[in-house]
C-alpha cells in the first residue's frame, strides 16, 4: 500500500533521514521504534508532505506521491495525527472534528462519522462544545485520533499517541487504535516511544537510529531480540 | 507598605520626566534678542502631572493584577450579557428597529457637515470590516492595506478622467482589481509570518503610494485627478444636500452588505480554515487545508473591500492624490481593527464610528488629538487588549490540562 524507497530528508544542511526504505501491506499495524531525535517525527512528516524530502520516492496505492502537496496527499487517503496532538485550541470538539472533514463533502456520511466517533470516545460526545484547549491531555489525544479519522483515511499515521498519558488512559488508546484497525480495516502507521506497548499491537516493526533503518521485523521477533530488548524496552 | 513604594516609584518616574522634557520645557532661547530664558515653573508642571498620572496609572495596574480575574471576569460578564440581551429575541428586535431607525432619519436630522462625517466613517466601518478579514480572521497582520483602498480609489479616477466610465460600472471593477493586487501581494508573502510580514506588506503599501506620487504620465503625481463623477441615480440631476443623502445611503447599503458577507465568511468552511490556520499551521496542513489557497482568498477578500471602499472615496471626495493614502491610513484602519476586538463584527462598527467620530467632534483639541489618539490606544491595549467586543470564540476561559 504505502513503499517508501531510499528516502532523505534535509533540515537546511542537517540530514535527519539517509535513504530509509520501507513498505506497509493494506490493513496491517506498522510500528517504528527509536530513540529522540532518530528521525521518527521526520519519517512521518516527509510522509505526508508537510517536509519535503531531497530524494527517494514514496508510493501511494502504486501513485508517486513525494512531489505532490500535503493537501493532495490527504485527499488520496493518508492521514495523520502530528505529535504533541495540536488540536485547534479555539475551536470546539465538534468543530476540531469538521476540521478533519475538510475536504469531504458528503454530508451524510460526515454526520455518519461523527456518530461513530461519538460512540468511540463517549468522553468526547459529552465534551463536544467545549474549546478544545480546554481537555485534558488524554481527551485532546482522543480528539486528535477522531480528527484524523473524520478524514477517513485508509492509511493512518500516528505519531506518539502515548506521549505524557496515564498508563490506564495508553492503554485504551491503544485498544481504540486496534479496534480502528479492524473494525474498518484502516491501516495504521504508528510510531512510538512506549515500544512495548507498541510491538504488541503491531503486526511488524522497524527500528530507526539516527535516520537510518536498522532493523525489520515481525513484532514477536522485535519484542525477543537482545538488542531492542536491551535499547528499547529497559530489559 | 506598599503605598510607599508606589508613591517612591511614582516620584522616581516624574523625576525622570522633568530630567527628560528639561530642554523643550524649561529653556528657551530668544534667538533675535540672543538671550535664554529659563522657565523653571514649567519643570513644576510637569514633574506633578507625571507623579499624578504615573500613581494613577500603577494605582489601576495594581488593581488589575491583584484582581486580575476578578474584574477581568467583570468586565467579559459585562460584554458578554450586553451580547446576551442582544441575542434574545425581546430585545433584539426592538434593539434593530431603533438602530435601523436612527440610520434612516440621521441625513434628514442632521445637516450635511455632520452626514459627511458619517459617511467619512462608515467608510472606515467598512475599511475595518474588510482588513478584519485578513488580520481578524486570518492572523495575517497587513500594515499595508491602505495600497488596495488606493488602487480602488484610483481605478475609479482613471477610468472616469479618460473614458468618463460611471460609478457602478468600477465599483465591481475596482473590487476586482484590489483583489488582483492582494493576490498579487499575498504570493510573495505566503511564507511570512507575524513580523515579517508586517514589514513587507509596510513595503508594499509605501511602494503603492510612491508609484502613484512619482508616475506623473500615470497618476498625474501629487497634484493627483479632479473632477471626478459623484455616482449617478438613475440619471436624476440631485441638489447638494441630495447628492449626501444619497451618498450617504449608498454607504449604508455597502455596510449592510460587508456585514452580511463577513458573517457568512465567519461561518463558512473557508472562515473555519483561517482561524484554524491561525492557531496551527502544521495541523491544517495535517487535515488538507491548502495553506497558500486559504491565505490567498483572505487577501484577495480582504482587498476587495478595500477596492471597493477605494472607488466610493473617489467618488465622494471628486478629488484624489497620494496623499490620501499615506501609512497613516492603514495604521488608523488597523487601530480600528484591533481595538474593536479582532474578529468581532460589532466591534470594529463601535471602534470605526469611535475613531472617526470622536476627533471630528474634538477639534476644539487639534493640538491634541494624536496625544489623545495614543494614550486611549495604550490605555486600551493595557487594560482590555482583546478589544471593545471580544469574538464570543475567545471568550472560553482556559483551565490548565488536568490528568
Ligand atoms: N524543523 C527542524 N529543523 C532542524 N532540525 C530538525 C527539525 N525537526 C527535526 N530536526 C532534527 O532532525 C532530527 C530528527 O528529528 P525527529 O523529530 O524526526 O526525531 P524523532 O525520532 O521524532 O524524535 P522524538 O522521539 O524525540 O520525537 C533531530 O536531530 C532533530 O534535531
Ligand atoms: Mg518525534
Amino acid at each position: 500500500m504505502l513503499k517508501v524507497n531510499g528516502l532523505s530528508t534535509y533540515y537546511g544542511n542537517i540530514q535527519a533521514l539517509k535513504g530509509i526504505s520501507m513498505e506497509v501491506a493494506e490493513g496491517e499495524i506498522i510500528t517504528l521504534i527509536g530513540a529522540n531525535g532518530a528521525g521518527k517525527t521526520t519519517t512521518l512528516m516527509s510522509i505526508s508532505g508537510i517536509v519535503s524530502s531531497r530524494q527517494g520516492e514514496i508510493f501511494f496505492l502504486d501513485k508517486p506521491i513525494h512531489a505532490m502537496s500535503p493537501d493532495k496527499i490527504v485527499s488520496l487517503g493518508i492521514s495523520q495525527v502530528p505529535e504533541g496532538r495540536r488540536i485547534f485550541p479555539y475551536l470546539t470538539v465538534a468543530e476540531n472534528l469538521d476540521m478533519g472533514a475538510y475536504l469531504r463533502s458528503d454530508t451524510e456520511n460526515i454526520k455518519k462519522d461523527m456518530a461513530y466517533i461519538w460512540d468511540l470516545f463517549p468522553i468526547l460526545s459529552q465534551r463536544r462544545h467545549q474549546a478544545g484547549g480546554t481537555l485534558s491531555g488524554g481527551e485532546q489525544q482522543m480528539l486528535a485520533i477522531s480528527r484524523a479519522l473524520m478524514a477517513r483515511p485508509r492509511l493512518l499515521l500516528l505519531d506518539e499517541p502515548s506521549l505524557g498519558l496515564a498508563p490506564l488512559v495508553v492503554k485504551q488508546i491503544f485498544e481504540i487504535i486496534k479496534k480502528i484497525n479492524t473494525e474498518n480495516n484502516t491501516t495504521i502507521f504508528l510510531v512510538e516511544q512506549n515500544a512495548n506497548m507498541a510491538l504488541k499491537i503491531a503486526h511488524r516493526g522497524y527500528v530507526m537510529e539516527n535516520g537510518v533503518i536498522t532493523m525489520s521485523d515481525s513484532s514477536r521477533n522485535l519484542l525477543c531480540n537482545e538488542a531492542v530488548k536491551k535499547a528499547y524496552l529497559g530489559l | 507598605m506598599m503605598t510607599f513604594t508606589e508613591i517612591k516609584k511614582s516620584f522616581l518616574t516624574s523625576l525622570w520626566f522633568m530630567f527628560l522634557t528639561f530642554p523643550i520645557m524649561v529653556i528657551r532661547v530668544n534667538t533675535i534678542e540672543k538671550q535664554v530664558i529659563w522657565r523653571w515653573e514649567n519643570m513644576w508642571y510637569v514633574g506633578i502631572g507625571s507623579f499624578l498620572l504615573s500613581f494613577v496609572w500603577r494605582y489601576f495596574l495594581r488593581r488589575k493584577e491583584r484582581g486580575n480575574n476578578h474584574a477581568n471576569e467583570h468586565i467579559a460578564n459585562m460584554s458578554s450579557s450586553i451580547q446576551r440581551i442582544f441575542s434574545r429575541r425581546r430585545y433584539k428586535i426592538p434593539a434593530m428597529v431603533a438602530a435601523a431607525m436612527t440610520v434612516a432619519v440621521f441625513p434628514f436630522v442632521m445637516n450635511s457637515y455632520q452626514t459627511n462625517i458619517m459617511i467619512t466613517a462608515l467608510m472606515y466601518v467598512m475599511l475595518g470590516l474588510g482588513l478584519n478579514i485578513v488580520v481578524g480572521l486570518a492572523g495575517l497582520l497587513d500594515l499595508g492595506y491602505v495600497a488596495f483602498y488606493a488602487v480602488g480609489a484610483y481605478t475609479y479616477g482613471l477610468l472616469n478622467h479618460h473614458f468618463g466610465i460611471g460609478f457602478w460600472t468600477v465599483l465591481p471593477l475596482g473590487g476586482a482589481l484590489g483583489a488582483l493586487f492582494g493576490v498579487l501581494l499575498g504570493f510573495p508573502v505566503l511564507r511570512l509570518r507575524g513580523d515579517y510580514l508586517a514589514i513587507v506588506t509596510l513595503g508594499f503599501g509605501e511602494i503603492i503610494r510612491l508609484i502613484l506620487e512619482n508616475w506623473n504620465e500615470f497618476s498625474y503625481g501629487p497634484s493627483g485627478i479632479a473632477h471626478i463623477s459623484k455616482p449617478s441615480l438613475f440619471g436624476i440631476k440631485l441638489s447638494f444636500s441630495g447628492e449626501i443623502t444619497y451618498m450617504y445611503f449608498l454607504m449604508i447599503g455597502m455596510v449592510c452588505f460587508t456585514i452580511f458577507v463577513v458573517n457568512r465568511l465567519q461561518n463558512s468552511r473557508i472562515g473555519r480554515a483561517w482561524i484554524a490556520l491561525r492557531e496551527d499551521e502544521v495541523a491544517c496542513q495535517a487535515m488538507g487545508i491548502d495553506k497558500t489557497r486559504t491565505k490567498l482568498t483572505a487577501f484577495a477578500l480582504g482587498a476587495t473591500w478595500a477596492g471597493m471602499a477605494g472607488v466610493i472615496f473617489a467618488a465622494k471626495t471628486t478629488f484624489i492624490n497620494p496623499a490620501s493614502f499615506t501609512f497613516m491610513e492603514s495604521a488608523m484602519i488597523l487601530s480600528i481593527v484591533v481595538l474593536g476586538g479582532m474578529g468581532s463584527i460589532p466591534g470594529v462598527i463601535i471602534a470605526a464610528l469611535f475613531l472617526i467620530l470622536l476627533p471630528e467632534y474634538l477639534r476644539a483639541f487639534s493640538d491634541y488629538r494624536m496625544l489623545l489618539f495614543g494614550a486611549i490606544m495604550v490605555i486600551m491595549m493595557v487594560f482590555r487588549p482583546q478589544g471593545i467586543i471580544a469574538t464570543v470564540r475567545r471568550n472560553y476561559n482556559f483551565k490548565k490540562a488536568e490528568n
